[in-house]
This record gives C-alpha cells, sequence and structure tokens, in this order.
C-alpha cells in the first residue's frame, strides 16, 4: 500500500532498524550475474539497472532527491504529504487509479519519504513493466493537485502521524531528541511533519514543492529484475524521455555548528518502562573512496550491537542485566550531517540513570582499551555472509543502489565498501571513539513513565530497589 | 512499513504459503491473463519430501542460484500447546532453545554463529515453534553453523540463571504492553473470540504465570513437543538431495521421542452472541478491532474467503475497507482485514486506528461496510481486479529463498498437498462472485462478532450497532 514514510530514526525502536543497518555495510562488487548499467536521459533522469534473473520479476524505483531536509519552517511534512498526492492523479489518471492499474498488473506499489528522498516503486512480472514506467513517468510532470483530494488527504496523514508518532512513547522521545541534537540543521525536524505544520498545509504548499522538486534532473531510477539493460533503457527513453527538462533550485549549505557541552530531554508518556536514548554527533560518508572514518564508525557499532553476543547485549543484558534491551546504530549515508545512537530500556529496579552509567562505561573501555581483532574479525565475518544473503532481495539491492545515488554517490562506491570496511583496524575503531563519543556532543532522551490515568502511581514500599 | 501492508501480506502469506524459484519460468505472459490459465506441465517448484530414520518429515527445494541455504525445524509447540495455569510456557521453552545447549552458554552459542556469518531466527505462532537458520553454503561456514543449530535444537540446557533473567525480561515486557493501546486491544480481542480456548491464551504469558514457570517446566514441556515425528524440517538452497538428507538427519536424530501423538485442538466455537468492549485510554486515536472465527488451513472455503477478503478489507487501496474509510472519507491512515488461516479456526479481523473524537463514526461505517458486502457479495468488476492481482501477482510469491522456505514451513506443517503451489492460479480463478457471497454469509456473522475500541469516544456507546 502506498504513502509509508521511513525516516532514519523516526519510527519504531532503532533496535528494529538494525538489521537493517547491519546489512547496509555491506556489497561487493556485482559478479557477472548481476551487471548494473548506467544510461542518463537528455532531460537529466539518471537510470541504474541491475540484472537479476533468479525470478521472472522486476523492481522499479525513482528516487527524488528531496525530503524533509529540503523543506521550510511552517511547511514542515510537505515532502511526506506530496508523496501521499502523488495517487491522487494526473491529467489521463483518475484519483486513485495509478495504485488500481498496477494491482490490475498484479503488481504491488508503495512509497517511503524520508530525510532525504523521497521514494516511489513498483514490483510486478517483468513483462508490466512498461506499465510501470508510462504511470510513474506521467505524474512525474502532469500531477494534478485538487484541493478536495487534498482536504481529505491531509486527514488520512495527520492520523498516521497519531499512529506513528504521537501515541508510541519512545517515538515521541526519538522525535524529541533530533529536535534537540540539531539545533539549526533541519535534520532537527520530524519527517512527518509538526501536527502545527499539518493543520495548516493547503494545497498550493505541496503544489509549490512537486513543482520545486519533481523534475527528471533531481530523480534517478532504479531497475532490479529479469530485464536486459538495453531494453529498460529504450523503455525509458520512451516513456521519461519527453518529460522537459526544468532548472533547480539552488540548495543552500546548512551546516550544525559544533555541540559545546551536553544535552538533556525529558519527555513524559503513558507508559510502563522508561526508556533511554543517546546520541553523539558523528560524520557522514562524503567520499568514499578516501573517507575511512565512517567505515570506522560503522564497524564500531557492529563491535558493540552486530550480533547477539556483541558487547551491549553480553555486558548489559546477559552479565550485569542493567537493561533489559538495548542496541546502537549509526547511519553513514545521508545528505545531511551524521549521528551515533545508543537506546536502552532499564530492568525492573533499574533507572534510566543506572543504563546510562552502563552505557557510558561500555564506550569508556572501548576508548580505554579498543576493540580485539577477534571481534573485529566476527563483524567482518557477517559482512561478508550478508553480502551474499541481501542478493535474496531484489528490492533491497534497488534499495541500496538508491540510497548511494540519491545521497549524491554513484552506485559504483558501492563497490568499494568491501573492502573499505575489511580494511579497518582496531586502532581505528578505537581512534573514531575516542574522537566522536564525547560528552560536549552527547544529547541524553529519556522517556518517564505516566500512569494512563493521569493519576501518579502510588509510593513503592521500602526495600524495594526501584530507582526509577 | 505501515501496519496495513504488514497484516495484509501476513494474511496473504498464511493464506498461500509463500513459495519461490526460482521457480520454473512456465507462468508467460500469456498464462498471466485471465483465462488463459493452464495448469503448468511441470511443477512450478520442485519440492522432494521425505522422512527422516525418526520420522520427521522433510521438504526441500534444491537451488544453486545463489550460495548459501536457509533451513527450519518446525514443531506443535506454539502458544495453543499452553495451559491457563502456565501460559508463556511454550514461548519461554521456544526462547531458551539457543540460550545455552550442549554445555555452551548463549555468548557461546551467539559467537559461532556470528564468526561464520550465520543467522538464528525462529517462529512462534498459535500452532507452530520452531528454529530457522540462514547460512553461507560453503563448507567451513555451513558446518559450525549447522552444528550449532543441531545442539539448539536437539541438546538444549535450559540454564536456570538464564531463565530467570529471560523471565524478568517477558514481564517487563508484558507490563508494558499493558499500557500501549495496540497490545492492550489485540490482548482483549483473542480473549474475547476464543475465551477458554488455547488460542485465547497470549503467547508471552501472563505476568503471574510467566513469574510462576520453573525449569522443570520448560524441560517437561521440550520433551513432550519438540519431538522427531511431529518435526518438519525444510530446505531450501544450495544443497544436493544427498546433502539435505543427511542435514536432516543431523538436526533431529536426537530429538526426544514422542509419548504419542500431539493432543488435537479443541474445535473453536462460535460465538452465540454480539461481545463490544469498549476499554479507556489516553492516546489521541481509539484503536478498534472487530473478528470472528475465521478458516482453517486447507479450508473448504479457503479460495472463495481469501479472494473475498481481498475485495473486503485485504486488498490495499482495491480494497473496500480502505475506499470507504479513508480515499473517501480520511478517516485512518490504516483500516484492513484478513483471514489467519490456522489448525482449528485462526481469526477473521478487521482493524483500523482513527482519532478518538471520530470513532463511532469510523465504527458504524465499518460494520455498514461489511454487512453491504456480506449481503451483496462483491460486483463482477471487483472480483476480476481480484483476481488480476492474485493471479498476476503469483511470481513475486515464490521470487525469493526466503519466500520459499516460509511455503515449505506451512505445506509441510498442515500436510497440504506439494502441488498446492501449483493448483494455485486455477483455484483462485475458479472463485465466483456468488462463491464469495455465499462463504462469507455463512463464515462471518455480524451480528455476533466481537468489538474492541480501546481509547474509546467518550460518552460514546462505543459501539453500539
Amino acid at each position: 500500500m502506498n504513502h509509508t514514510l521511513s525516516s532514519n530514526f523516526g519510527s519504531r525502536s532503532l533496535l528494529k532498524l538494525l538489521p537493517l543497518l547491519a546489512s547496509a555495510l555491506c556489497w561487493v562488487a556485482p559478479a557477472a550475474w548481476a551487471a548494473t548499467s548506467e544510461y542518463q536521459l537528455a532531460n537529466g533522469l539518471k537510470v541504474i539497472v541491475k540484472e537479476d534473473h533468479r525470478a521472472p520479476v522486476v523492481v522499479s524505483q525513482v528516487w527524488y532527491r528531496a525530503g524533509s531536509m529540503d523543506e521550510f519552517n511552517g511547511t514542515t511534512g510537505v515532502a511526506h504529504v506530496l508523496e501521499h498526492m502523488m495517487f491522487k492523479g494526473t491529467k489521463d489518471i483518475a484519483p486513485g487509479e495509478f495504485s488500481k492499474l498496477i494491482a490490475a498488473a498484479g503488481g504491488k506499489d508503495n512509497a517511503f519519504t524520508s530525510r532525504d528522498h523521497t521514494t516511489y516503486f513498483q514490483q510486478l512480472h517483468k513483462s508490466k513493466l512498461p506499465l510501470a514506467f508510462k504511470l510513474e513517468a506521467d505524474r512525474m510532470h502532469n500531477l494534478i493537485l485538487s484541493e478536495k483530494e487534498f482536504s481529505k488527504e491531509i486527514q488520512v496523514v495527520m492520523e498516521e502521524r497519531r499512529w506513528r508518532t504521537d501515541d508510541k512513547p519512545q517515538s515521541l522521545v526519538q522525535e524529541a531528541m533530533m529536535a534537540t541534537v540539531f539545533q539549526e540543521h533541519p535534520y532537527r525536524r520530524p519527517v512527518i511533519g509538526w501536527m502545527n505544520d499539518l493543520e495548516h498545509m493547503t494545497y498550493r504548499d505541496a503544489r509549490d514543492w512537486y513543482q520545486r522538486w519533481y523534475t527528471p534532473k533531481n530523480a534517478v531510477l532504479v531497475v532490479v529484475g529479469d530485464v536486459e539493460p538495453k531494453a529498460v533503457f529504450q523503455l525509458a527513453e520512451k516513456y521519461f524521455g519527453k518529460i522537459k527538462a526544468k532548472p533547480l533550485p539552488e540548495r543552500k549549505v546548512q551546516v550544525e555548528p559544533e555541540q559545546t557541552g551536553i544535552k538533556r530531554i525529558n519527555v513524559k508518556a503513558p507508559a510502563q518502562l522508561p526508556y533511554l536514548a543517546m546520541a553523539y554527533h558523528a560524520p557522514a560518508l562524503r567520499d568514499p573512496a578516501n573517507d575511512w572514518e565512517p567505515y570506522a564508525l560503522e564497524m564500531l557499532v557492529g563491535v558493540m550491537d552486530g550480533n547477539e553476543s556483541a558487547r551491549l547485549n553480553k555486558s548489559l543484558v546477559r552479565d550485569s542485566q542493567v537493561a533489559s534491551s538495548t542496541g546502537a546504530g549509526y547511519d553513514s549515508i545521508g545528505r545531511g550531517p551524521g549521528m551515533l545512537m545508543f537506546e536502552g530500556t532499564p530492568s525492573e529496579g533499574k533507572s534510566v540513570a543506572d543504563l546510562e552509567a552502563a552505557l557510558r562505561e561500555q564506550i569508556e573501555i572501548i576508548k580505554r582499551d579498543g576493540v580485539t581483532a577477534e571481534e573485529l574479525q566476527r563483524v567482518k565475518a557477517q559482512v561478508v555472509a550478508s553480502q551474499v544473503y541481501q542478493r535474496d532481495s531484489m528490492f533491497y539491492q534497488a534499495m541500496q543502489i538508491g540510497e548511494y545515488e540519491s545521497n549524491g554517490f554513484s552506485h559504483r562506491a558501492l563497490d568499494q565498501r568491501l573492502a573499505k570496511l575489511q580494511a579497518v583496524t582496531p586502532a581505528q575503531v578505537q581512534e573514531v571513539a575516542r574522537k566522536y563519543l564525547v560528552d560536549d556532543s552527547l544529547t541524553v532522551a529519556t522517556l518517564d513513565p505516566q500512569p494512563l490515568d493521569g493519576k501518579k502511581p502510588a509510593p513503592r514500599p521500602k526495600g524495594l530497589p526501584h530507582k526509577s | 512499513m505501515m501496519k496495513v501492508v504488514l497484516k495484509s501480506f501476513k494474511a496473504a502469506a498464511k493464506s498461500t504459503g509463500r513459495g519461490a524459484r526460482l521457480w520454473k519460468k512456465m507462468l508467460g505472459t500469456g498464462c498471466l491473463a485471465l483465462g488463459l490459465v493452464s495448469l503448468p506441465a511441470h511443477a512450478i517448484l520442485p519440492i522432494q519430501h521425505w522422512q527422516t530414520a525418526t520420522g520427521a518429515q522433510v521438504y526441500f527445494v534444491e537451488n544453486h542460484d545463489l550460495p548459501m541455504l536457509d533451513v527450519s525445524v518446525e514443531f506443535p509447540a506454539g502458544s495453543s500447546r499452553d495451559t491457563a495455569a502456565k501460559s508463556g510456557l511454550a514461548n519461554m521453552t521456544k526462547g531458551l532453545l539457543d540460550l545455552g545447549a550442549a554445555g555452551l552458554s548463549d555468548n557461546e552459542i551467539a559467537t559461532r554463529l556470528a564468526d561464520v556469518g550465520a543467522n538464528l531466527g525462529g517462529r512462534f505462532e498459535l500452532d507452530r515453534a520452531g528454529v530457522s537458520l540462514r547460512t553461507l553454503s560453503s563448507a567451513r561456514e555451513r558446518g559450525q553453523a549447522l552444528d550449532m543449530m543441531a545442539k539448539v535444537l536437539q541438546q538444549p540446557d535450559f540454564p536456570d540463571s538464564v531463565l530467570q533473567r529471560e523471565k524478568a525480561r517477558t514481564i517487563a515486557a508484558l507490563k508494558e504492553a499493558e499500557t500501549q493501546p495496540e497490545s492492550i486491544a489485540d490482548k482483549a480481542f483473542s480473549k474475547m473470540l476464543y475465551g477458554s480456548h488455547p488460542y485465547g491464551l497470549q503467547g508471552g504469558g501472563e505476568i503471574a504465570t510467566v513469574s510462576a514457570l520453573t525449569r522443570q517446566d520448560l524441560v517437561d514441556f521440550y520433551r513432550d513437543h519438540y519431538n522427531a515425528e511431529h518435526a518438519v524440517v525444510s530446505l531450501m538452497g544450495d544443497l544436493t538431495r544427498t546433502e539435505a538428507a543427511a542435514i536432516a538427519e543431523q538436526l533431529t536424530a536426537k530429538l526426544p521421542k514422542a509419548q504419542s501423538a500431539p493432543a488435537p485442538l479443541p474445535a473453536v466455537e462460535y460465538p452465540v452472541a454480539p461481545q463490544t468492549r469498549a476499554i479507556p485510554h489516553p492516546a489521541t486515536q481509539s484503536h478498534i478491532l472487530l473478528g470472528y472465527p475465521g478458516m482453517v488451513r486447507g479450508d473448504r472455503d479457503f479460495f472463495p474467503l481469501y479472494v473475498g477478503n481481498y475485495i473486503l478489507g485485504g486488498g490495499g487501496f482495491d480494497s473496500r475497507l480502505t475506499k470507504e474509510v479513508r480515499e473517501k472519507r480520511g478517516l485512518a491512515y490504516s483500516t484492513y482485514s484478513y483471514f489467519a488461516p490456522m489448525q482449528q479456526l485462526g481469526p477473521f479481523q478487521i482493524g483500523l486506528q482513527t482519532k478518538k473524537e471520530q470513532s463511532e463514526q469510523a465504527l458504524t461505517l465499518v460494520r455498514k461496510t461489511l454487512q453491504d458486502f456480506i449481503a451483496k457479495g462483491p460486483t463482477d468488476k471487483e472480483l476480476t481486479q481480484a483476481k488480476n492481482n492474485i493471479i498476476g501477482g503469483f511470481p513475486l510469491r515464490i521470487d525469493s529463498n526466503r519466500k520459499i522456505l516460509e511455503y515449505l514451513g506451512v505445506i509441510g506443517y498442515y500436510r497440504l498437498p506439494l502441488t498446492y503451489l501449483d493448483d494455485f492460479v486455477n483455484n483462485v480463478n475458479k472463485v465466483t462472485a456468488a462463491q464469495i457471497r455465499d462463504a462469507f454469509a455463512r463464515r462471518v456473522r455480524p451480528d455476533r462478532m466481537v468489538t474492541v475500541v480501546v481509547g474509546a469516544q467518550e460518552g460514546a456507546p462505543a459501539a453500539s450497532k
């Protein structure tokens, strides 16, 4: 179903995202069976095709380099609202008709918005690729944004915000945390948008957004499946080639100023268990061939939380049992600044302060003693294995290409990832821990659970260990 | 992903099995067009099936496209094997399998798996529980990963210290669940729908029953439910038949011997009157669930109900619920319906979330949509659209090793015919509007459904019909 939304830390628990982050570590040079080809249309649209002939299906994704980071105050959430409106019809296609035609062809379609990009996709039998291209090309330049359709859809988006964020205590904490970690950079704003902005948004805001960013030059078309690249390029010419090129607006450089001291934030919400999140500023990948720090940070996160026996789970959940769950995450790919995050839920009788102290202790141990070659080798073994596993999913292969391309890298840079990750040394892991996991760039966010009936809980009997 | 996708996907997966090729390319475009579907001359998915020496059922699809292997071993050891007094035992037993085995600690097991890049996972549902593994097929990696899986399955230690720790974690999660509207609604729904039937038990158990679990409980449950005679072994990937046979033996030879056949689950009783519960919650949205006992695996009404449900609430934007509730009125982000076929009647469920102030309006609309559908059935246009999607989308059901493994597990556990997938398209194609109308009228009774509204609208009758 279309109209989903994703953001790096915006939805659900970070823990749930970790498998994705972990598997995003890895990629190898495409083998002969999985050649990747590239083509550019005169109007600027880039087309990338990766062959995968295991099943007679295809996934087609269009990535627009426009996400919530490109929004302005007062209209936060408009990137995502436009994503919803992209299913509401063009000159030739009635509202709702897009998904209906894809469904009639046996396909699935959907879309998602993040801080950096907005992506639309279809999965279908390979013979139906022309339909996907025809419809996708049509709405790249022929969208009709009517007040009537907008007025209903904005209600849907507000329901989505209630469901995704407002009624989920940990989502509220993560949203408040991002708004604290970043003081100036637009990553501080939630992808779904602030409720107040949604309430005051008009169809004209969505139309302005569409006119500003939806143009072939700002898009990448990624196709993975049982297809022949030349035929796909011809098909792309046929459907997307007639779209007129349009100049893109200037993108302002937005740099987050250096943080100069620890920040703390607390959120109250109806819940039973407290929750803790700790975020450090960290670099994002900028030069895939020559950077080394982002790769070292990925390995650091792998050592701390890359598998069931990794440090955080072993030390905090199994040994000291200060946490009932814990995790770490770092995403090196993004147009904006990077961030490394820890999170966890304290065990019964332990407080968020206990958990924070325990997490900081683990960080200090790595800064002081480094990591072992054996631990690093274990993370690398998983990297090597998951490069095979990911080939079981065409969709995921397309996602990786799209992520790279829409963030300004060539998909060919993916070929270097494995070698770069394998080259990381224990000393480099220790070095990035010392450099980036420092208090001055730390934000700590906590959930203070509130009773459902709004009344204070009865005081606990003395003698029971309960510090939260 | 949004919930409706997960729900409807889950329903679709459960209703059909999720299979794969990596299959022979026989569904050409011609076959995909309605009316041109014909029975394939060769099986779409060549499933090999045999028994191990100890009686485990093995299902294997050989495919060498990728140098990897997926394998699962599943038992009738899901939450329906619990009793009310020891609710949560089945889940705890399954959870502790890989937290100590053959003298290795939880960390040692995890380390040895991680060293070869293997992923150990599992399944825990109403009927089934089991362990799954994904590993590279190269000798060293495969050998070490399967050695761990064999130990976890056949020599679990159930260390008491680990049990105490996991009990505390489970209890914390159960307490948290008691405060979150989605889980409050799910729990109330299954209790109301199933009463004292084991399908009404919570998978994770209750705080009191989990607190009381002992190591001996786990040892006994394991001995009684993880038997080779009742195991289903599924293998998919880069193996020869000979290798697959050896692995199936390795994973099951030392399982405890069954003392008897698994006790048959009691039949589910249909409700005789409507039940409605409004549960207060401070959330901004009401979480609404409606349901009725649905269908079994291999149900004679399976295809009419499955195709019909696509039209009612399983087919995303093609479905009436999404059109009425979301598209026409903007009342919800997600609304869906699904059947989850089980050994006994699994749930039929409709769900949505909407802001509290309009929950009565949304509930009335959902009821009306369901009643209209049951009274009149689908239009020909809707039926054609549903078939086009399900039949045309068939290749997507079996386009990865992971999906094929899932499909093998369903076929094996529920003893569906090996030709299930070969017959699927024809069976969908044969469904008529009259059959759907007839099946829904017999199988879904709107006047006897259970309704849960968590975060009900204040002062409203919360679901007056």
